[in-house]
């Protein structure tokens, strides 16, 4: 048995979602701050659980699509009117919504672009080392467990009551994630 | 202090998903395809016939490389030949997979969840081949970054009021859009084959793929509104990327091009030929791999049904083109239209009509939709058709236009049919390896769907 200092945290196992988010209510109600729920596939009432804020993913999308499209047109306007005017029939230079088109592909380039990186990057991904990788029973939760960490790091974090209190919640197996 | 009694959940069975599969079944069988199971003498045939396509098509680019593009058929008049109709034809298949992976997801239709990813899948190869074409049409293929904006010593830009750059601009953004939103969705599935990898390479692969997916809660939450935008912004993309292909030739001056209606009538011809594919593509698929529990007749059924609807609109394409020639009263407009139903290229015109508008009515009959065999030809001969359709709108207009001095007549060569039958042979070759090295379903979405239709009334009552 490692000291509370040597361990990342406490894993708690659940074999299906309804009491797996119960214990998560019930453990942000008991107090824990800093823990997370993870799961093989999003699960209904999770977010609300653990009061999660909402996410700033749809802000991102928006700023890079309105860059992507504004540089798509201004791109377009600078290339026909000054830097490279053809005078075809004197038809105008500024010919508006014949740049449509581009600029539209670009405003989905940018958004989609920003928003997937930008999502990659809020999550802290890609992170290719991470404690819960030390724990073997971790295996199952990209399969089909649900497993409940609380970190060693929480203020209210004690290694023999977090345990017996994760049990009181009905977990299947409560392992300790080396740091 | 009680908890709710811990109850497995099991699918409970309906026409998208069989009865009794758990989050681990579902899980074990998808992902057994590619890292437990082997290859199978079905594949292995499938896979040496396309690697000999691939062969064939490495050996046609090559000499056209060396000679250039006089080695096809085209010549003036018919200066667009087998390339722009295999480009046409092949960016129209991938649509159905964009059209299933966004709109539905859109829609909530729970018939999209075990088809989309081979759909994405081929989406992305055939964008592949689609864009490989005008980049050989280029005559000077080495320097098809001509096509881009950028800061160059001859101080030139591209024709940014013409539908060809249009059409750079679309189908890139498309096939990077397309790329991200399969591989986004891939991320979760990715990080279950690591963990289930047995052997050393394997683990590390996906590892390195799945960026160091864990499923935390809060990384749901971003993706999932991250993978709702993607689908909400490729839903109008799939409807732009075909339109501009559409206006490639509405913008032309000629008979037969110089239409309003090439936009949606080329959108919804895409997502008739991509329906058929996915039907080719999801029947030798379901059944090499007994994945008929996952993909069910009612996700054929559907796409059937999708197939019929999106073939009438191009039926009535057909209709409102013939018509419009002859309301105009444009001597060439109709002169058109009486040189494709009766002048030298009349079979493939009737082939067409054949193939596209007399074929799908048969999916009229629940029997016929039902019916795993019939379907899987019909999708063939509906395929077969918008190849000709493309051939048709494209040869025809170009071989008699406005001058009858400058008529003439379009004959492929055998490096046509080449580079043709090879570019059908690559994307074949790209699915096989993609249904050997990724899951072909994605499990994150079948387990979610075990989920919801766990879910009954006995179970609430737990």
């Amino acid at each position: 048995m490692s000291a509370s200092g040597q361990i990342y945290g406490l894993l708690a196992e659940f074999d299906a979602p309804a009491p797996f988010v119960h214990a998560t209510e019930q453990t942000r109600e008991a107090g824990y701050t800093r823990i997370d729920a993870l799961s093989p596939f999003p699960v209904p009432g999770l977010d609300e659980a653990l009061r999660l804020p909402p996410n700033r993913v749809p802000l991102i999308f928006l700023l890079g699509g309105i860059f992507g499209g504004l540089s798509g047109f201004f791109m377009q306007v600078y290339s026909c009117t000054y830097s490279y005017p053809i005078n075809v029939g004197g038809r105008p230079l500024y010919s508006w919504p014949a740049f449509i088109p581009i600029t539209f592909e670009l405003t989905i380039l940018g958004a989609g672009l920003a928003g997937a990186f930008g999502m990659l990057a809020l999550n802290r991904l890609p992170m290719p080392y991470h404690s819960l990788f030390n724990c073997p029973r971790f295996d199952l939760a990209s399969q089909d467990r649900f497993f409940l960490l609380i970190e060693s790091a929480d203020a209210r974090f004690e290694l023999q009551q977090t345990r017996e209190f994760l049990q009181s919640l009905g977990a299947l197996s409560i392992s300790e994630v080396p740091k | 202090m009680t908890t709710p009694a811990t109850e497995i959940d099991v699918s409970r069975g309906s026409d998208v998903l069989a009865a009794g599969y758990d989050y681990a079944a579902v899980t074990e069988k998808i992902s057994s395809v590619v890292l437990l199971r082997k290859s199978g003498r079905a594949w292995r045939f499938g896979f040496t016939v396309s690697v000999l396509l691939v062969m064939i098509l490495t050996c046609a680019v090559s000499y056209l490389f060396l000679r250039g593009v006089g080695i096809w058929g085209i010549d003036i008049p018919v200066a667009w030949g087998f390339a722009i109709v295999n480009f046409v034809w092949w960016i129209g298949i991938g649509h159905a997979g964009t059209f299933i992976s966004a709109m539905l997801f859109l829609m909530f239709q729970d018939w999209r969840t075990s088809i989309n990813r081979f759909a994405e899948a081929m989406t992305l190869f055939a964008v592949a081949c689609a864009g490989m074409f005008p980049l050989l049409h280029l005559g000077r293929p080495w320097e098809f970054f001509w096509l881009l904006p950028y800061p160059n010593t001859m101080w030139l830009w591209p024709q940014f009021r013409s539908p060809l750059v249009w059409d750079v601009f679309a189908v890139s953004t498309y096939g990077i859009i397309s790329l991200v939103f399969w591989f986004v969705g891939l991320i979760p599935d990715l990080a279950t084959l690591r963990d289930r990898a047995q052997s050393y390479p394997a683990r590390v692969a996906y590892g390195i793929l799945a960026l160091g997916w864990r499923g935390s809660a809060r990384h749901w939450n971003r993706y999932r509104t991250a993978y709702l935008l993607l689908a909400g912004l490729a839903a109008p993309l799939v409807v732009s990327v075909h339109s501009v292909v559409g206006m490639d030739f509405a913008a032309a001056q000629l008979p037969g091009w110089h239409s309003t209606i090439f936009p949606p009538y080329f959108v919804a011809g895409a997502i008739f030929s991509g329906f058929a594919m996915v039907l080719t593509l999801a029947i030798p698929l379901r059944w090499a791999y007994g994945l008929q529990d996952f993909i069910t007749i009612r996700h054929l059924e559907n796409c059937a049904k999708l197939m019929l609807v999106t073939g009438l609109i191009v039926a009535y394409g057909y209709g409102a083109e013939a018509f419009y020639g002859w309301l105009s009263g444009n001597e060439f407009d109709m002169y058109m239209n009486v040189n494709r139903a009766l002048g030298r290229y009349r079979i493939e015109y009737w082939m067409l009509i054949f193939c596209n508008v007399l074929t799908p009515q048969l999916l009229w009959f629940r029997a016929v939709r039902r019916n795993v065999g019939l379907l899987l030809l019909i999708s063939l001969v509906i395929q077969v058709g918008m190849w000709t359709e493309r051939f048709v709108i494209i040869i025809t207009s170009l071989q008699r236009d406005f001058l009858p001095s400058s008529w003439g007549m379009y004959y492929p060569t055998r490096w046509d049919w080449a580079t043709l039958f090879g570019s059908v042979g690559l994307f074949v070759f790209c699915f096989l390896l993609f249904v050997r090295f990724l899951p072909a379903i994605s499990m994150a979405e079948m387990r979610e769907l075990v989920h919801e239709q766990s879910r009954g009334p006995g179970k609430e009552a737990a």
